[in-house]
C-alpha cells in the first residue's frame, strides 16, 4: 500500500493549502462565532470551493464530480483541518455524499449528486440520538408504513451542519430493522434547532414530527440500513481523522514556532530540555498519526473490506493525539494560551468536540477488540 | 511491477525447495537466526538453510555482488523478507556484521577494507561486536577514554569497553578510540577494526536483571592493531560512528516489528487462560482494552515503519527519523511484555520452574530484558534530543 503522495496529490494538497490560507478561516470562524452568524459559514467561500471541484471531489465524473479517490478527499480535509475551516465539508462531502455513493439508488444519485458537486446542495446524516452515545444501532426514531411511503418520528442530535442542510439522511427503525431515508429539510414536521458547542463547529438537533416521505426516499436496503450506515460513518471517521491530523499538525507547528521565538530568562524557551522532549514526543505521535491516517484513507480506496478496523485505528489515535497536542500547545504557550484573543484555544476546543464525534478512543478500542474476536 | 512479481515467484520457489521444514514458524524476533562466526556451531538445518542462501547470494541480499552480496534492489530485498515472514522463517544470516558494520564499511571503508571484511560476513565466517560505550561514557559517548597511540604502523590500544554485545562469541570488534586528547572531544576519536584474537583483548560477560548475558565488558591491554584498520580519517571517527548509530537504530526498529506482530494473539491467548474464557469476549474489560490499545499502537507503528521505508526508499542512509522508530519500538516492546506479565498475574513473576509455565517464565525474562530497550542503542532521552535538535530545530540546551 502506497503511503507516500504522488506529484498530483501533493499538488492538490498545496493548492488547497494556498486557497485556505487566502480565505482567512480562523478570523472568519472567530467573527462567525462572535456575531452568532445564522449561517455559520460563508456561501461565497463555499461556492469558490465548488468551483475548485472540492464539493465533487469523490463524486464520479458522470455525476459532475472530479472522480478522485477517498485519499484525495482526505488530503483536502487535512488542509481544511489545519485552519478549522467552517464550511460544511464533513457533513456534505463525507456523510451525505458517501451515503448516496454507497447506498443511493441511481435515481437518487442522478438527481442529487450533480447538485452536490455544483455546490448547490448541502447534505448531512442525522443518526445520533440522546441515548445512543456512539452506537449507530441504538435509536428510537420510528418509520411507520403509510400509503406510498413512510411516516418518520424521532429526535436526532449533533447533526453536523443540520441547520443549513438541504437534505438529511435520517436513520429510523422501520418494521423489521434500521432503514435510512433522504428527508427534505423543509418538509412539514421537520424542526431544526441550531446547537452551539464549544468549538463553534456547526451542528443542530433535528426533531421529526410525523414527517411523511415517499418510498423512493429510502436510501439503501430496507430494514438493513445499519450496515450501510456503518460503512458511511467508517468513511466519515477516516475523513474526520484526516481533518484532526491537519488541526493537530497546525497546533503543533504554531507551538514550535512559539518555542523558538518566545524568550524567557534571556533565551528562547525552546532551548529548555523540559520543553524539547515534550515537543519531540508530540512530533513522534503526529508522525504515527500521519502514517495511520494515510493507511486508513488508502484502505478505503483499495481494500474497503478492511476499513472497519482501520477506521477505528485512525480515529482512536487521532482522538488521543489531537487532545494531547492541544493540551500541550496551550500549556507551552503559557498565559497567552488561555486567552480568547489568541487562537490556540480554538484548537483545544475543536480537539474535544472532534474526539466525541464518531466515537472516542475508548469506543474504538472496544470496537477493535470486538472485530478481532476478543 | 511484473518484474517484482516474477522475482517473488523465484523467491517462493527457492524457499519451497531449500528451506528446511523444521525452521518454518521458528522466527520470533528479528534477532533470531544464524549469527555466524568462527565459533558458531549451528544446528544442521540452520546450516543447511544458510548454505543454500549463500549459494543463491541471499545472505546479504542488498550488498554489491563484488563482495558476495545479492545486488538486490531495496524492493526485491523487501519481497525476500516478506516471503520469509510469511513462513515465519528466520533470515539465513543475522547480526552486527550484516546490519551495522557492513553498511558502514560500504559507505566509509576503503576498497581494501571492503574486500577484506565484507566477504567473510557474507559467508558467515566472521562475527562482529560493537565497542562503543565505556564505564565513563554512556549517553555522553564522545567522552570515551580508551586510548590508541601510533607506534610504527600499528595503533596500541589500552582501555575498556562495555555493553559489547556477544563480544565473547565474536571474532572482530569495531571500536571508538581516543587518538587526540587535546581537541574538542568529538574531534579526537578514531574508528578502528580489531581482530579479537590479537593478544591483549579479553572479555567478561555482564549478567543482566533478566539473568541473561548478551553483553560483555571488553578489555584492551596493549593491543597492537594495524593502522590500515582505521575506517575514515584518524581523529575523524565521530562521523563514521554517528552513521553507524543510524544503522543501529534502524536495525533495532526493524528487529522489534517482527517480535511485535504476534503480540496481540499471544496476549489474548494468555488472557483467555488466565481468565478461564476459552472464546468470545474477554471478561475483564480493563485488560481487554489494554490489549486492544497495545495491539493498535503496534499496528500504527508498523504503518509508520512502512511509510518511512517508502519515504527514505532507495537505500539512502537512515537520518534522524530512525530515532522516532527507535523510541516508539522500544516503548512498545516494554508495554507489550509488561502487559504480558500483568495478564499472567501471579504466574507472571516466576523465575524458574517447577511451579511455573515455561511460556510465562519466558515472558517474565523478556519483560526484564525489555527494560534495557529504552537505554541501549542510545537512550530514549538521547533520541529525543536528536529529534528536538535535528528535526525540530530547537537549539541550545544539552
Amino acid at each position: 500500500m502506497k503511503l507516500v503522495l504522488d506529484d498530483e496529490q501533493q499538488q492538490l494538497a498545496r493548492s488547497a493549502r494556498d486557497f485556505i490560507a487566502a480565505s482567512a478561516p480562523l478570523q472568519r470562524l472567530r467573527a462567525l462565532r462572535d456575531t452568532k452568524d445564522a449561517l455559520g459559514f460563508s456561501r461565497d467561500i463555499w461556492n469558490q470551493m465548488a468551483a475548485l471541484g472540492w464539493t465533487g471531489i469523490g463524486i464520479p465524473e458522470g455525476h459532475g464530480g472530479l472522480g478522485l479517490g477517498f485519499t484525495e478527499l482526505c488530503l483536502v480535509l487535512e488542509e481544511a483541518g489545519r485552519k478549522l475551516v467552517p464550511e460544511p465539508l464533513i457533513s456534505t462531502l463525507l456523510l451525505g455524499t458517501q451515503a448516496l455513493l454507497l447506498g443511493g439508488s441511481s435515481a437518487q444519485q442522478e438527481s442529487l449528486l450533480p447538485r452536490v458537486a455544483a455546490g448547490e446542495l448541502i447534505l448531512s446524516v442525522a443518526y445520533q440520538e440522546r441515548a445512543s452515545r456512539y452506537e449507530l444501532g441504538k435509536l428510537e426514531a420510528r418509520a411507520e408504513r403509510v400509503p406510498n411511503g413512510f411516516r418518520l418520528s424521532g429526535e436526532k442530535v449533533h447533526v453536523l451542519d443540520g441547520h443549513v442542510a438541504d437534505k438529511l439522511v435520517v436513520s429510523a427503525c422501520a418494521e423489521a430493522g434500521i432503514t435510512l431515508f433522504a428527508v427534505d429539510a423543509k418538509a412539514p414536521g421537520v424542526h431544526i434547532a441550531r446547537e452551539h458547542r464549544i468549538d463553534s463547529r456547526n451542528s443542530a438537533s433535528v426533531r421529526l414530527d410525523r414527517v411523511e416521505v415517499g418510498s423512493d426516499s429510502v436510501v439503501g436496503p430496507l430494514n438493513r440500513g445499519l450496515e450501510l450506515l456503518t460503512r458511511v460513518v467508517d468513511r466519515a471517521t477516516v475523513g474526520l481523522s484526516a481533518e484532526m491530523l491537519g488541526s493537530a499538525t497546525q497546533a503543533f507547528e504554531d507551538t514550535l514556532e512559539y518555542l523558538k521565538t518566545r524568550k524567557q530568562f534571556d533565551v528562547p524557551i525552546g532551548s529548555f530540555q523540559a520543553l524539547q522532549h515534550r515537543a519531540a514526543r508530540l512530533f513522534i505521535e503526529l508522525s504515527l498519526l500521519r502514517a495511520t491516517v494515510l493507511a486508513a484513507a488508502r484502505t478505503a480506496d483499495e481494500e474497503p473490506e478492511r476499513l472497519p478496523k482501520m477506521a477505528s485505528l485512525a480515529k482512536a489515535r487521532a482522538s488521543d493525539v489531537f487532545v494531547h497536542v492541544a493540551n500541550e500547545a496551550v500549556q507551552m504557550h503559557g498565559g497567552i494560551g488561555v486567552t480568547d484573543d489568541f487562537h490556540i484555544g480554538f484548537y483545544l476546543k475543536r480537539a474535544r468536540v472532534a474526539e466525541v464525534t464518531f466515537g472516542d478512543a475508548t469506543f474504538h478500542r472496544r470496537r477493535w477488540a470486538e472485530l478481532a474476536g476478543y | 511491477m511484473s518484474n517484482l512479481e516474477a522475482f517473488r515467484e523465484s523467491i517462493r520457489a527457492f524457499i519451497r525447495e531449500q528451506a528446511p521444514k523444521s525452521l518454518y514458524g521458528t522466527r520470533r524476533g528479528g534477532f533470531d537466526g544464524f549469527w555466524g562466526g568462527r565459533r558458531a556451531r549451528p544446528e544442521p538445518d540452520v546450516k543447511r538453510w544458510f548454505d543454500a542462501a549463500l549459494e543463491s547470494r541471499l545472505t546479504a541480499p542488498t550488498w554489491p555482488r563484488e563482495y558476495g552480496g545479492g545486488g538486490l534492489s531495496r524492493e526485491q530485498a523487501r519481497v525476500f523478507d516478506e516471503e520469509l515472514e510469511r513462513c515465519a522463517l528466520p533470515p539465513p544470516l543475522v547480526g552486527v556484521g550484516l546490519t551495522m558494520i557492513g553498511p558502514t564499511l560500504l559507505d566509509y571503508g576503503t576498497d581494501e577494507q571492503k574486500q577484506e571484511h565484507l566477504p567473510p560476513i557474507v559467508r558467515g565466517e566472521i562475527r562482529w561486536a560493537q565497542g562503543y560505550s565505556e564505564p565513563g561514557a554512556g549517553s555522553d559517548l564522545a567522552s570515551l577514554s580508551t586510548r590508541a597511540v601510533l607506534d610504527g604502523d600499528c595503533f596500541v590500544i589500552n582501555g575498556q569497553k562495555t555493553w559489547t554485545t556477544h563480544a565473547d562469541k565474536s571474532d572482530y570488534i569495531f571500536a571508538l578510540v581516543r587518538t587526540n586528547a587535546n581537541v574538542k572531544k568529538q574531534l579526537g576519536i578514531t574508528f578502528i577494526l580489531v581482530d579479537m584474537q590479537t593478544p591483549g583483548v579479553s572479555t567478561r560477560p555482564i549478567e543482566l536483571i533478566s539473568g541473561w548475558s548478551p553483553f560483555c565488558e571488553t578489555f584492551f591491554d596493549n593491543v597492537r592493531v594495524p593502522a590500515k584498520n582505521v575506517v575514515g580519517a584518524v581523529d575523524g571517527g565521530w562521523t563514521v560512528a554517528k552513521a553507524l548509530l543510524g544503522y543501529e537504530r534502524s536495525m533495532i526498529g526493524a528487529a522489534m516489528s517482527g517480535e511485535l506482530t504476534t503480540a496481540e494473539q499471544s496476549l489474548v491467548e494468555r488472557a483467555r487462560r488466565a481468565l478461564g474464557a476459552s472464546a468470545g469476549k474477554l471478561p475483564d474489560e480493563t485488560l481487554r482494552l489494554e490489549i486492544a490499545q497495545t495491539a493498535m499502537d503496534i499496528e500504527a507503528f508498523s504503518w509508520a515503519q512502512e511509510r518511512l521505508r517508502q519515504t527514505v526508499g532507495g537505500g539512502q542512509k537512515p537520518g534522524p527519523e530512525s530515532s522516532t522508530l527507535k523510541i516508539i519500538g522500544s516503548d512498545l516492546k516494554q508495554r507489550r511484555w509488561e502487559l504480558g506479565i500483568r495478564v499472567a498475574g501471579p504466574d507472571g513473576v516466576g523465575w524458574e520452574a517447577p511451579g511455573f509455565d515455561e511460556r510465562d517464565l519466558a515472558t517474565t525474562r523478556e519483560w526484564l530484558r525489555s527494560r534495557a530497550n529504552t537505554i541501549e542503542g542510545g537512550s530514549s532521552e538521547i533520541q529525543l534530543n536528536i529529534i528536538a535538535k535535528q528535526v525540530l530545530g530547537l537549539g541550545g540546551g544539552k
